[in-house]
């Protein structure tokens, strides 16, 4: 087995990441509300390439990312918390678990509405994000502990650096062994032309579904690791909005690549974060006035995406 | 041997019968034609046979298969595989990716070997790959393998499409004008091509093709068509000589 036989310089880069990471947190040199953000930024890159993979790659355009990062959120805090789970290690299985039930949902949401085409899958998918908020909303009704609008708390603080960044890494190397097989093959195939994928013999249902599923398992698990992060979770954080972010951080990071989402994330998180703190609370609302200008401009100068090449 | 068969074949858009009541068969091994004047419904054809467009009466049987209602995907797995009159590359994909995309849509390895990148897994991606640069060279485009597709000239980009259907080596190869916009040094290559790989593959080939001298060259049996309907088939010498063609189609009598 070859499994990290792609990987090997990112496996030295991101072991000495931690390492240098693990130093900071250590010795106390960033103030613990930074170190929260720096796990935040891993987690948002997560979840981003799970949106990379279904956008990116298999050019199946997703509205509702953010609802399967809430389905993920919400499913770990409520197993966390009535498990009283708190150790790292009982976490783990947590964690998969929630990547699993996020998938389940992708896919049972998947096989209606991947037949449609670009503009009828924005609208499905955007539907879909609408539904789980107002469920969310409403989820004190089913469960009284779920919080409803006004959140849920008291969820346990598990997520650490190690985690985070234990699960970046496999799930890197994971996509990244995808993407270079066969399936990544038909992914880009069914981008390009869906048509052309079917002639050459690609089930392109079959294809399209299976990157979609794997995109809201990775979404699950990042909204997992998110709700042991911040202990308090509000179905605010899952709507359109949290959504158009995840979209806005893969086009930035240009299409298809798994890089470049992450320094994108990276990128984003730190902005939108240090915009709140540079900037005074009355006007922090402007952000969303100059951000879409930036978009705006960045589609015009390089609508590839900031951190990849020009294809020839 | 029978390897296609159409029977009482019906297709309409709308109030526009493209295709009316074909019946036709292809023998194993040899060049079938199809022509007939613009919108005549020759690729409308070709779309029922791969399963693109679903007929609204009659059956297809392919081997003594009925194929009617397989799913375009499974076919090349039958042993149909095709081209378009328009070109559909993956045009943002490489010349490499384009020919590996149906070499590896046999079943060759699964998703656990994909993941944990098994000895299956190698094996199977070396073998495509060689197979895709036999090709890719048979037509020529050696050195060319890391271009994206759309960076081809137009003449290259067809037979990016010919090397991508014929490497997976199938019984039956259905060619939708592949002469369209060559110049004549270009068809006689083609009809060499077209010629060399019916032998050197054993496949049997459908093409569809305005280009007369190129059609009357290659075919062991032409089918004619007009509105939708078959007006006649037989050899290059009947289809010549026959009336009812001159008038719909040729315009002429050719010598
Ligand atoms: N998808 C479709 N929707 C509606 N009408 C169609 C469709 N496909 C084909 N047609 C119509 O069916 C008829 C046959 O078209 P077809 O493309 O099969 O002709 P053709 O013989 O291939 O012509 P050409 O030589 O120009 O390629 C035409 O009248 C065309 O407009
Ligand atoms: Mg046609």
């Amino acid at each position: 087995m070859r499994f990290f036989s792609e990987s090997r310089i990112f496996l030295v880069v991101s072991v000495s990441l931690y390492l240098v990471m693990k130093a900071l947190f250590a010795f106390d040199i960033i103030s613990p509300y930074i170190q929260q953000i720096c796990l935040y930024a891993v987690i948002v890159a997560l979840t981003a390439i799970g949106l990379n993979v279904i956008y990116g790659y298999t050019g199946q355009f997703s509205l509702g990312h953010a609802a399967f990062y809430g389905i993920g959120a919400y499913a770990s805090a409520y197993l966390t918390k009535i498990l009283a789970i708190e150790g790292v290690l009982p976490f783990i299985p947590v964690l998969v678990f929630c990547g699993v039930v996020s998938g389940i949902m992708g896919y049972l949401i998947g096989i209606p509405i991947l037949r449609l085409r670009d503009d009828f899958l924005a609208i499905a998918t955007l539907g879909f994000g609408t539904l789980v908020r107002v469920f969310l909303d409403n989820s004190d009704k089913f469960a009284e502990s779920l919080g409803g609008s006004r959140g849920f708390v008291g969820i346990p603080r598990i997520t650490n650096l190690e985690l985070v960044f234990f699960f970046l890494v496999f799930v890197v190397i994971i996509t990244r062994n995808l993407i270079h097989s066969r399936y990544g093959l038909f992914w880009r195939c069914i981008k390009d032309d869906e048509l052309a994928a079917t002639s050459v013999g690609i089930n392109t249902t079959h294809m399209k579904l299976m990157a979609f599923t794997y995109g809201c398992i990775l979404a699950g698990i990042g909204g997992a690791l998110y709700a042991n992060l911040y202990s308090f979770l509000h179905p605010s954080n899952f709507d359109i909005l949290r959504s158009i972010d995840f979209l806005i951080i893969v086009i930035i990071g240009g299409m298809g690549s798994i890089m470049g989402t992450i320094y994108a994330s990276i990128i984003w998180v730190g902005f939108i974060e240090g915009l709140r703190i540079v900037l005074p609370a009355q006007v922090l609302d402007l952000r969303w006035v100059v951000i879409p200008l930036l978009l705006i401009a960045l589609m015009i100068w390089r609508p590839y995406g900031l951190m990849t090449k020009r294809r020839r | 041997m029978k390897i296609l068969e159409v029977r009482d074949l019906e297709k309409s858009f709308g109030g526009v019968k493209a295709v009316d009541r074909i019946s036709f068969h292809i023998e194993e091994g040899e060049v079938f034609s199809v022509i007939g004047p613009n919108g005549a419904g020759k690729t409308t054809m070709f779309n029922l046979i791969t399963g693109l467009y679903r007929p609204d009466n009659g059956r297809i049987i392919f081997l003594n298969n009925d194929i009617t209602k397989t799913p375009t995907y499974m076919l090349i797995h039958f042993g149909i595989a095709r081209t378009f009159q328009n070109m559909r590359l993956f045009s943002n994909l490489t010349v490499l990716e384009n020919v590996m995309s149906s070499l590896l849509s046999k079943k060759t390895y699964n998703l656990f070997s994909a993941v944990f990148r098994t000895k299956r897994y190698a094996t199977s991606e070396k073998t495509a790959e060689e197979k895709a640069r036999g090709f890719i060279d048979f037509f020529g485009l050696s050195g060319k393998e890391d271009y994206t597709a759309s960076s081809l000239s137009y003449g290259e980009q067809r037979r990016l499409e010919l090397a991508r259907a014929l490497s997976t080596q199938p019984r039956l190869l259905l060619i939708d004008e592949p002469g369209a916009g060559m110049n004549p040094k270009e068809i006689s290559d083609l009809a060499e091509t077209i010629k060399t790989i019916r032998q050197r593959y054993s496949v049997t080939i459908a093409i569809i093709e305005h280009q007369m001298n190129l059609v009357m060259n290659i075919s062991d049996r032409i089918m004619v068509m007009d509105f939708g309907e078959k007006i006649m088939e037989g050899t290059p010498q009947e289809v010549k000589k026959d009336k009812r063609v001159i008038e719909a189609y040729l315009g002429e009598e050719m010598e």
